[in-house]
């Protein structure tokens, strides 16, 4: 945890890309540092109206590789509809309109020539309530991903399902019943083996809503525990309205806020320990002690 | 009960006029619920009564025999059977595909306003009267069948060896279609109820997944929303067996087994509609037990269906339980 | 997971993500192709399944309006040759035979509604099943319970034809009743509970009236199916050329009409059986229609 929130927060000039060994001590799993400290996801000047109505507007920031994004703020402060924007899930609701501009790495998000399950594959989600597959089996809810995305080969399902499926923590509990039911599993286990169905797809960015606001507080500390060791795979966004949540996972901070019109806005965005400890504005001071305090 | 007694007395007396105590209300509900389980009694106590002299006179083997023939004292039901299931066959195999795609089409590509325009058309017209469809059907399509439909499919499929024959309009291929038509309505009306049940969340994560728009509701949707559907298709089924007087009007009414899909042909609802009024005795009896099959298999295909329709919650509204 | 060499950097995640990217970037266009054409089938399946019932409901229109003169509604039908015939006496019975079953079975079917809305035992378990099945039952064979159980004793009669139809009506009935008198808000009767007031008293004032818009739905889709069945008259009113509205006796109603006349190969006992079956698709027509309005507008009125 100390470890995380140390983290140099801010790295201003690019690092070179780094190979680093680490061992998680508690599963003995070595994995490779692969942070290359650059920007995968920015957004500049983001903004959601449904039907004419602004939900969240201005939104600039960047989504640093391999860090842990938070979006914090009250509820109806739009980090759900931002979040949303981000892997283009309001294409489906046809009064949505999303202005501004977002870039996965080179890809302009909401390009015409960007197709939305292509960039899907790429930016990972894991929802609010556990939703596996009730009609799969674990395993088969580990590989749908890959199986939407047209991958048949069986080994390299296998692999990818095996992989996902550690890195969810959820490997050592079900390497011999994959063939059982996904609603035979306890709602922790559910939401962890959605974020292995998330994982399996190799997403470059995965977006977590309120991953633990169904659970209880030892599935949600299990969760915790989980996102911080899957920073290394995968970059994470995550919207919590929990902030002693944020404090122990996030490595930076977007703060939001509902303005006068109630439209969502971004107030601050900066590290974690800074947002947390010395912000800027007044406004996230308040919020910050107010949930504190 | 105890809240009734420990009542101020003044306000008991003057609710005495209107009301009545809980004893006497559950009372009431149980004489109300007991009516209803006599008259289901009484129904079916009366069918099975009145077609056991078919059973006694003819023997069990009766049902199965392929001749009718009152004249020779001949009552096998097997033509009417086959009818029956081959014109609902007909039917089935025309609404599965064309109601699954309505329905999804309703329940998840249609825009939101004119989903409940369609949607509301197609309830309305499974409230269509069935005399209705008869009589377009023999008045309107059947003609159309003659000239058309007939000659192509002979030219198109004869080598099938399904379309020999004259071509007359009515016949089992007419009365499958009209069945088709008319069971259209229900099998759209509840599979959209049943689609549309399955949660979003469950469409989001695959659509987060990267699925495609069709990926979703083939591997998702579809799937989760499997006994509601299959409960959908019994349901449909079952009105295509029952099915009286559309299908007594194109059918031809022959009392021969079809040897082809333009044949006339007979079911065992039509069967009874058209030799109920000149019959008598075992004839009579045999037309009770045409019906006592046909109750049975009613009875059979509606209690699956329920079962699989309530294990979906599919029916949850006033009109839905309506118009199953 | 593997261990990792460190002369080589090939990263595992790396190099899957890169697999997968590659396959799904492939095979993307083949998807959405796929895709497309599954959706453009739904999208073609809706509009066959749009055809079909569009053209009953327009070649109806087309071919019974020409039918609708004064003569189609003061007239009682007539055989061949006779012109100037109508089709009063089977509108005549009709109502009579759709209001008798009516009357009976409201009552009776909120009664057993609302029993099964009350209990939950084994006994409503059952009653609750049989009527579900009941309402799938074939209708023909109401008509065969009609007579068998009572145009055998009292001959051919109208109510007798009353009694059928209201053996369709009252399942329905029970059902939509029991399903809109569970959606009032439980607290309602609690509420009414605590005051003291009885059982008879809260299901009077406070649970019907709550349930009142489901209650006439359900009730009005049932009076559509109910006037709408052809196959239970057949066997218990007989029909009847002449005006009747004596219930004990046979009488005509407009689905005999239009099953009648239409194996005729007179043109004339036709046109009057499209005008027929227009004013029975009407009738039910309004009535689903309406129940849909008044339900809505009821609904909107409490708020």
């Amino acid at each position: 945890m100390t470890e995380q929130l140390s983290r140099p927060a801010a790295p201003t000039s690019p690092m070179p890309p780094t190979i680093e060994d680490n061992v998680n001590l508690t599963t003995g799993e070595v994995f490779l540092d692969r942070s290359t400290g650059h920007p995968v996801m920015q957004l500049k000047d983001v903004g959601v109206a449904f039907g004419g109505r602004s939900a969240v507007r201005n939104v600039s920031f960047d989504v640093f590789d391999r860090e842990i994004t938070a979006l914090i703020g009250p509820s109806g402060s739009g980090k759900t509809t931002l979040l949303r924007a981000l892997n283009r899930m309001h294409d489906t609701v046809r009064s949505a309109k999303v202005t501004g501009k977002i870039m996965l790495g080179d890809t302009d998000v909401y390009s015409g020539s960007t197709d939305p399950t292509l960039l899907r594959s790429r930016v990972g989600m894991v929802f609010q309530r556990p939703n596996p597959f009730p009609t799969m089996s674990i395993y088969e809810n580990a590989v749908a991903g890959l199986r939407f995305n047209g991958v048949r080969k069986k080994a390299l399902l296998d692999e990818a399902a095996e992989s996902a499926l550690v890195a969810a923590a959820l490997w050592d509990s079900v390497s011999d019943r994959l063939k059982s039911h996904a609603s035979t599993l306890s709602g922790g286990e559910q939401q962890r083996l959605c974020i292995a169905r998330a994982l399996a797809v190799e997403p470059e960015v995965l977006l977590m809503d309120e991953p633990t606001s169904a659970l209880d507080p030892i599935a949600t500390k299990r969760i915790e525990e989980l996102i911080g060791e899957l920073k290394n795979r995968v970059t994470i966004i995550i919207v919590t309205h929990n902030m002693q949540q944020a404090m122990r996972v996030a490595d930076r901070c977007a703060f939001l806020l509902m303005g006068e019109d109630r439209t969502g806005e971004l107030i601050e965005f900066g590290s974690a320990s800074k947002l947390f400890s010395e912000p800027d504005d007044p406004r996230t001071l308040d919020y910050v002690n107010g949930r504190f305090g | 009960m105890t809240a009734t007694s420990s009542e101020p007395l003044g306000r008991e007396k003057r609710h005495s006029r209107f009301s009545l105590p809980n004893g006497g209300y559950r009372a009431i509900l149980i004489v109300g619920g007991a009516i209803f389980a006599a008259l289901v009694i009484w129904f079916l106590y009366s069918i099975v009564n009145q077609s056991r002299p078919a059973f006694s006179t003819l023997g069990f083997s009766w049902i199965i025999q392929k001749t009718w023939n009152p004249n020779l004292h001949k009552f096998g039901l097997l033509p009417f059977i086959l009818g029956t299931v081959e014109t609902t066959a007909i039917a089935m195999v025309l609404a599965v595909p064309i109601g699954l795609g309505s329905a999804l089409a309703l329940a998840y590509l249609v825009p939101q306003r004119a989903k409940v325009l369609l949607g509301t058309a197609v309830e309305l017209l499974a409230a269509v009267p069935s005399v209705v469809y008869g009589l377009w059907g023999v008045i309107a399509l059947a003609p159309l069948f003659r000239e058309y439909v007939e000659p192509f499919s002979s030219s198109a499929f004869g080598w099938t060896g399904l379309f020999n024959g004259a071509n007359s309009g009515v016949g089992l291929m007419l009365a499958g279609t009209i069945l088709f038509v008319m069971v259209l309505p229900t099998m759209v009306a509840i599979s959209r109820d049943v689609l549309a049940v399955v949660p979003k969340e469950q469409v989001e994560g695959a659509m987060a997944l990267g699925a495609t728009q069709w990926q979703v509701l083939r591997k998702v949707v579809l799937p989760e929303a499997r006994a509601g559907l299959l409960g959908a298709f019994i349901l449909a089924t079952g009105r295509a067996l029952g099915e009286t007087v559309a299908v007594a009007l194109v059918i031809g009414n022959s009392d021969y087994i079809a040897h082809s899909l333009k044949s006339p042909s007979a079911t065992l609802a039509s069967l009874i509609i058209n030799n109920f009024g000149e019959a008598s005795g075992t004839e009579l009896a045999a037309l009770f037990g045409a019906g006592l099959v046909l109750l049975v298999i009613g009875l059979t295909v509606n209690s699956i269906a329920r079962a699989l329709v309530r294990r979906a919650g599919g029916s949850g509204s006033v009109a839905s339980v309506a118009v199953a | 997971m593997t261990t990792l060499s460190f002369d080589s950097p090939a990263d595992p995640i790396l190099e899957r993500r890169r697999q997968i990217q590659g396959i799904a970037k492939a095979t993307v266009g083949r998807r959405k192709t796929y895709s497309r054409a599954a959706i453009g089938i739904c999208w073609v399946f809706l509009v066959i399944a749009v055809i079909p019932l569009v053209a009953v409901i327009l070649y109806t229109l087309a071919k019974g309006l020409p039918a609708w003169s004064t003569g189609f509604f003061t007239q009682v039908t007539k055989p061949e040759g006779i012109p100037n015939g109508g089709v009063w006496n089977a509108i005549v019975g009709t109502v009579i035979i759709g209001a008798i079953a009516t009357a009976v079975t409201i009552p009776l079917g909120l009664l057993a509604g609302l029993f099964l809305a009350e209990s939950d035992g084994w006994a409503a378990g059952a009653i609750r099943f049989a009527a579900d099945v009941m309402t799938g039952v074939p209708s023909i064979l109401m008509g065969i319970f009609g007579y068998i159980a009572l145009v055998r004793t009292f001959g051919y009669a109208a109510w007798i034809g009353a009694f059928s139809i209201g053996m369709i009506m009252l399942p329905v009935i029970m059902r939509a009743g029991e399903t809109a008198i569970r959606g009032v808000d439980p607290h309602l009767s609690e509420a009414g509970l605590a005051l003291g007031a009885r059982k008879f008293m809260i299901a009077r004032r406070i649970v019907l009236p709550a349930a009142l818009p489901g209650i006439i739905t359900g009730a009005l889709l049932a009076i559509a199916r109910g006037v709408g069945e052809t196959a239970p008259l057949l066997f218990t009113i007989f029909g009847n050329q002449y005006l009747q509205a004596n219930p004990t006796k046979p009488m005509e109603a407009l689905p005999l009409v239009i099953y009648n006349y239409s194996s005729q190969p007179y043109a004339d006992l036709i046109q009057i059986a499209w005008g027929a079956a227009l004013l029975l698709m009407s009738a039910v027509l309004i009535l689903n229609i309406g129940s849909r309005w008044l339900a809505g507008f009821l609904q909107r009125e409490r708020r």
